[in-house]
């Protein structure tokens, strides 16, 4: 019997090893090895990469994590013979696994296929049913499918969570002799990878959707913006296109019908703004991406001057399973108000980094413990940052707060795009906060005063805080700046950038007080104000701090305690790293 | 004397007359001459009947295009929230350490490295990350960078 041997071999698998894996099956397979080779993208288990799957055999589908091409072969052996591995079993079946809670806990609909079929393969995507969507609406009538998408109550996920249906409807009402629609894949929020992942993995199901809201819309020319950064994204996008060209479902007179529509990918160049719809159009037209002022609406005028409509990746990626499933199924998954799932990307100080997709309505606290397996170390949770730079971090204190579009902005943070990074004692807020005003600043496309230069000042009020040299006024400075930065700012970036500022000064305000006051920061990771001292009780005199020390600033003979000059010291953390004792204190 | 810059024409009438191109045509007289040059621009404008101001604009607008000769390999450190946290500041200093930079250079001075920051490259779980060319290395610790960076040194002198 042969045994079907899966390798996923997305950006983050391949980063973590995945090719040579494939590489050392290969020669197997060719040394005469009874095995059926396939490929396949992201399962979403970023952090057990490389991952295999093995199918075939008596003891069902099993999956193997952080595989070792040194020794694959001898696994599938032992799994042709019908042995359980000891170690690495990841899933499986009809077997206990460390982690199939992890997978049982997700409701799998935009990332149905990710994992599971060859992206590459246009074959594999219609024998899990696809581009039947597509047939049937094409049966349809425009109006019917858009009534349809507004009824499932579907949001855009992009972040703002505008209702789906109703932006559609804008678009096919709009007179214009040309319509155009478009994918967002500018995915530009750091620690966040689900549109990179939702590409990589099935490209053909984004694709397909496109199709049938130009169906719905009336518009025959489409556009994918996706990053340039996403090398495999797009390489999957191009062949996925040019399979769909050539089976005709896109190109003239789809499926024998009236309807024709011819979709490119465009390239973004690098420019965080370009996520915001009216500046995204002015790329595709070959300007600097820079927002322009709403109205008149893509919907009414867009690129070149016709009504376009534009959805985020994951947006277009639910509505083949509205279309086949429906909208009453659809909305039986999920809240009332925000039906359906949502895709996260998972990162920062959490054991199971990588991406999941949830029903709405889902505790915070059970995607960290449950869906994410907890936390990565010993440090206690401290928050969950939520929406990049335009969203905000969730303490501890709200960790019932469940996902949806409401309840999040309700914290300070906002739903966005998916990007979730959890953060522990050791993450200083003040920093994090500094961390997002340094981004936004750098991105600010610079249209809007108070965007462009409120971002700076605030940036230079959190660094200085940062470095101990802030006063108590600069909180209130920073409440200012943040306001006129919200009221004065024409699109998205300039009027959420405050947030990640507005929500550490609400739940971590102690924070900043004490690098403020004290000259301390409490999670001891602003550097200027770290101290290294030593702990007498712990020091054996070994020497190693004062060999390390690259200022020569630790004192202290053989076997005796050592002491560290603080005037001097310039706070490199060398001596902590070297002392084998853990008796240098950071704080 | 103007440079010569014929070889760009056979791109320039590539995309003539054609909608929306400035962007994908700067890609490629990048991808040609390794970064845009001044006088290039200037031909470009001049060639295809497009504001010089305009160019240079969106040259200057975007991340992707350079506007000084590259490195023969481009580091990329990744600075991402889930890099950041993973101390990518740490990755940074060690790289500048191996590489030798001078302050505010990002290129060294044999042309072999250019180091430049960028937002995420998406790969959030292996953080902290840096990509050389078209590979990835995750999971880093200032200790990793010596040996990546003596890969590309040894490929040099084989």
């Amino acid at each position: 019997m042969s045994i079907v041997v899966k390798v996923g071999l997305a950006s983050c698998g391949v980063a973590a090893g995945a090719a040579e894996v494939y590489v050392t099956l290969l020669k197997y397979q060719q040394g005469g090895a009874d095995i059926e080779l396939k490929k396949t993208a992201c399962i979403g288990m970023c952090f057990e990469e490389p991952i295999v799957e093995l199918s075939g055999g008596s003891l069902g589908k099993i999956s193997l994590g952080k595989v070792d091409s040194a020794n694959i072969s001898n696994w599938v052996d032992a799994y042709r013979k019908g042995e359980m591995p000891e170690t690495n079993v990841i899933l499986a079946d009809e077997h206990p696994a460390c982690r199939n809670t992890l997978i049982n806990e997700q409701t799998r609909i935009v990332l149905r296929n990710c994992g599971v079929i060859d992206p590459t393969s246009i074959a594999d995507y219609e024998a899990s049913g696809g581009y039947t969507a597509l047939r049937k609406a094409l049966s349809m009538k425009p109006e019917d499918i858009v009534e349809e998408v507004k009824s499932s109550g579907l949001r855009g996920r992009g972040g703002a969570g505008f209702s789906t249906g109703l932006k559609w409807s804008f678009a096919a009402r709009a007179q214009g002799k040309k319509k155009y629609v478009v994918c967002n894949a500018d995915e530009g929020d750091p620690g966040a990878f689900m549109d990179r992942s939702t590409l990589e993995g099935d490209p053909h199901n984004v694709i397909e959707g496109m199709i049938i809201g130009a169906y719905a819309m009336g518009a025959d020319e489409g556009y994918i913006y996706c990053r340039a950064e996403y090398p495999m994204a797009i390489h999957h996008l191009k062949v996925a296109i040019d399979a769909a060209e050539k089976k005709g479902f896109l190109g003239n007179n789809i499926l024998g019908s009236e309807f024709s529509f011819t979709l490119h990918i465009k390239e973004g160049a690098g420019a965080f703004v370009c996520g915001e719809e009216t500046a995204l159009m002015q790329s595709i037209e070959g300007k600097r991406g820079m927002p322009t002022i709403r109205p008149p609406y893509p919907a009414d005028s867009g690129l070149w001057g016709c009504p376009t409509n534009i959805n985020n990746v994951e947006t277009w990626a639910n509505i083949t399973w509205i279309i086949n499933n429906g909208a009453d199924a659809f909305r039986k998954i999920g809240t009332d108000k925000s039906p359906g799932t949502k895709v996260f990307a998972l990162a920062g100080k959490i054991a199971g980094s990588g991406l999941i997709e949830v029903p709405m309505g889902i505790e915070v606290r059970d995607i960290i413990y449950k869906v994410g397996g907890g936390m990565k170390t010993d440090k206690p949770f401290k928050a969950v940052q939520m929406g990049g730079p335009s969203g905000g971090c969730i303490p501890a204190s709200l960790l019932d707060t469940i996902v949806d579009y409401d309840s999040i902005n309700a914290t300070g943070a906002i739903m966005g795009s998916g990007g979730m990074v959890v953060m522990d004692e050791g993450t200083c807020m003040v920093d994090v906060a500094r961390f997002f005003l340094n981004f936004t600043q750098n991105e600010s496309c610079g249209k809007c005063t108070f965007c462009r230069i409120g971002t700076r000042r605030m940036l230079e009020i959190l660094t200085r805080i940062t470095e101990g040299k802030g006063e108590m006024e600069d909180i209130q400075r920073l409440d200012d700046l943040a306001s006129n930065i919200i009221k004065g700012s024409l699109c998205g970036l300039g009027q959420t950038a405050p947030n990640p500022v507005l929500t550490t000064l609400r739940y971590f305000r102690d924070e900043y007080i004490a690098h403020i006051t004290d000259k301390r920061c409490p999670a001891g990771a602003c550097t200027s104000l770290l101290r290294y001292e030593v702990i007498p009780e712990k020091c054996i005199g070994c020497t190693a701090c004062a060999r390390k020390c690259p200022v020569s600033c630790i004192s202290g003979a053989v076997k005796q305690v050592h002491q560290i000059d603080q005037e001097q010291c310039i706070k490199c953390g060398a001596c902590y790293s070297a002392c084998k004792f853990n008796a240098i204190r950071k704080g | 004397m103007e440079k010569d810059f014929s070889q760009l024409d056979e791109i320039l009438e590539m995309y003539r007359g054609k909608p929306g191109i400035l962007i994908p045509l700067l890609q490629d007289v990048q991808n040609l001459l390794g970064y845009l040059p001044k006088d290039a621009m200037r031909y470009i404008a001049q060639k295809m009947n497009i504001p010089a101001a305009d160019i240079f604009g969106v040259a200057t607008f975007y991340s992707m295009f350079k506007l000084k000769p590259q490195g023969k390999h481009i580091i990329r450190i990744c600075k991402g929230t889930a890099c950041h946290v993973s101390d990518a500041d740490g990755i940074k200093e060690a790289l500048i350490d191996a590489l030798q930079l001078p302050e505010g250079e990002d290129t060294t001075q044999d042309m072999h490295f250019t180091l430049m920051e960028v937002a995420c490259l998406g790969c959030c779980s292996l953080a902290p990350v840096i990509m050389i060319d078209d590979t990835t290395y995750g999971k880093l610790v200032p200790e990793s960078i010596p040996p990546i960076l003596e890969r590309y040194a040894f490929e040099e002198k084989q």
